[in-house]
């Protein structure tokens, strides 16, 4: 039960951040989350949103490169030890985490944490069985 | 200045006259009976090696571009079999294959010849110790100052390239007379030499050859006062020899070309017609005294001006100005010749789709390469882990080809400039010409 992210390539440059995001906006498109990935060069920005493909086809409209990556969205107490409680039962399982980000639900109390993993289905099995919430497609597009 | 072979250097037009046309006349021969590509191209035209009877009818000759050579990769052109050979040299083609040469005994003297040339012009004798910072291997630039050296009499220090605080340290300890090297080497040696807080007047160094890339009049003066030398320009190219083909005397007002080897003419590129001395155009080369390696009016695609006006330093030799530009696209980075569609054929290879820009910089006085490509749905991907292993993968297969080091840095789709749906590859910010 994977979730939608949209990565999109940025270069380093003024204004980009501002027209990539104009452009989703122009398309009527809620953004939920957001991250980037930065090296000396380029970066990397990450977003879920309440309707990926929509905001994909706008964004490839606009020029730019982008694709749809599968990742898993976790919901974790908001209170100390919440998320080492996830992390840890990743790392039981010998799982790496290639990159995460994490934000406060609406819901009081809660956070929830986007995790991109190598293989989603061994992540998903081993964090249901550590007792860990997944986040359904619908829960967080409809957020 | 000495001279190191006044009998050719300060001969008389006349004299000049008569070797260069018996000395062709020896060289369409051997072209015609030895290499069926220009027994061919006689024939095709009509013409026979007895209609030229001096070097006046050098008109009359066949072109020889740098793709023929590339057309009989590797030793299609050669006028002599392998057993004659002693050497062969390489640089690098249009398309990823190699410009490939070869040379006589015979052939290595006369390059000999010219280089010792120009280590005399440049006041080099049996007692300086030449200093050789140009790379040694398939490049010529190294074993060409280095066998000139030798020819001289000279004591030639083959250092090869890089590792610059030991080519200070020989410098120093060994008390190197002349240095050899590219332009822009000469600036970070004598910019390092400022650095490590040596005086360049303690230095024995009192000139250098430098050549193997463009450079300009102010280059010059910035690495003469940098190393507190005299500064030479010498020019040459693999096809027809290597470094020696011409250089400057003390006067420095362009390079008398070793005319008795190397017949020079100059053209309009498009109507390939000759141009009046004097004014500029593409340089063509006639080897007039080589075996292996013959080539006809081989259009050098450096745009340059000829002068015949005498020279004070008392040779009689035609001059060249500094090439100021390339009639097709090559350019020369760090001595290597580098052309956009290695480029090209390297993304083509790696399945990437071939936009890309070519940058090109002095950083530190080097030549800086940066090649950006445009990121294509096929390369991407959402971690930066995946995206560094592209620029790497990038990097080495550019290496692999071009035999430098280029930088690769990946951008946008659709950023780099197009005009008229054609994209600019180079921009070239050396400043040059």
């Amino acid at each position: 039960m994977s979730i939608k992210q949209l990565s999109i390539f940025v270069e380093n440059k003024a204004g980009r951040l501002a027209e990539i995001t104009s452009a989703i906006a122009a398309a009527g498109v809620d953004i939920h989350a957001l991250s980037i990935a930065d090296t000396t060069n380029f970066g990397i920005l990450r977003l879920i949103v309440n309707q990926p493909d929509k905001a994909e086809q706008a964004l490839k409209a606009a020029g730019l490169t982008v694709s749809l990556t599968d990742v898993i969205a976790i919901e974790i107490e908001d209170k100390p030890g919440g998320f080492a409680k996830a992390a840890r039962v990743m790392s039981d399982a010998s799982l790496d985490i290639e990159y995460m980000y994490a934000f406060i639900s609406q819901d009081s109390g809660r956070a929830w944490v986007i995790l991109r993993v190598q293989d989603n289905e061994k992540a998903l099995e081993a964090l249901r069985t550590g007792g860990i919430e997944i986040i359904s497609e619908d829960k967080i597009y409809s957020m | 200045m000495p001279i190191y072979q006044p009998e050719m250097e300060c001969a008389s037009r006349d004299y000049l006259h008569a070797v260069q046309s018996q000395r062709l006349l020896k060289a369409v021969k051997i072209a015609y009976e030895n290499i069926p590509f220009y027994r061919n191209k006689f024939d095709e035209m009509g013409l026979q090696p007895q209609d030229i009877h001096s070097i006046d009818d050098i008109h009359k000759l066949p072109f020889t571009v740098k793709t023929d050579l590339r057309d009989h990769y590797p030793f299609g052109l050669f006028a002599v079999p392998q057993s004659e050979l002693v050497r062969i040299h390489a640089s690098s083609g249009t398309t990823g294959k190699p410009t490939v040469v070869g040379y006589t005994a015979h052939d290595i003297q006369v390059w000999a010849d010219g280089a010792a040339r120009a280590i005399a012009a440049a006041g080099g004798t049996r007692d300086d110790i030449i200093h050789v910072s140009y790379g040694y291997g398939l490049f010529t630039g190294g074993l060409g100052l280095h066998y000139g050296a030798e020819r001289l009499g000279a004591t030639a220090l083959p250092v090869s390239s890089g590792n610059t605080k030991r080519q200070i340290q020989l410098l120093q300890d060994f008390g190197s007379n002349i240095l050899c090297c590219t332009p822009s080497y000469a600036m970070f040696i004598g910019e390092t030499v400022r650095n490590m807080g040596i005086d360049p007047k303690t230095l024995q160094v009192r000139a250098g050859i430098f050549g193997a890339e463009p450079w300009t009049e102010p280059m010059r003066r910035e690495v003469e006062r940098l190393l507190d030398i005299k500064a030479h320009d010498i020019y040459g190219l693999s096809e027809i020899a290597g470094p020696g083909v011409a250089y400057d005397c003390e006067m420095q007002s362009g390079m008398h070309i070793n005319e008795d080897y190397f017949y020079p003419e100059v053209i309009d590129p498009d109507t390939l017609q000759p141009v009046p001395d004097g004014e500029y155009g593409e340089l063509v080369f006639t080897c007039i005294g080589k075996e292996a390696l013959p080539l006809l009016r081989y259009r050098t695609r450096d745009i340059c001006a000829l002068m015949r006006t005498p020279c004070s330093c008392g040779r009689t030799t035609i001059r060249m100005t500094k090439p100021r530009g390339r009639s097709d696209d090559m350019l020369i980075i760090r001595g290597v010749n580098v052309f956009p569609s290695q480029v090209e054929h390297v993304l083509l290879e790696l399945g990437m789709d071939p936009n890309y820009q070519i940058l090109v910089n002095r950083k530190n006085n080097l030549d800086d390469m940066e090649v950006q490509v445009e990121m294509g749905e096929q390369m991407f991907s959402d971690t930066v882990k995946n995206l560094e292993a592209v620029e790497k993968k990038m990097e080495s297969a550019l290496q692999s080809t071009l035999n430098i080091h280029a930088r690769v840095r990946l951008v946008e789709p659709g950023s780099l400039p197009r005009s008229e749906g054609k994209a600019k590859r180079v921009i070239d910010q050396r400043g040059l010409v």
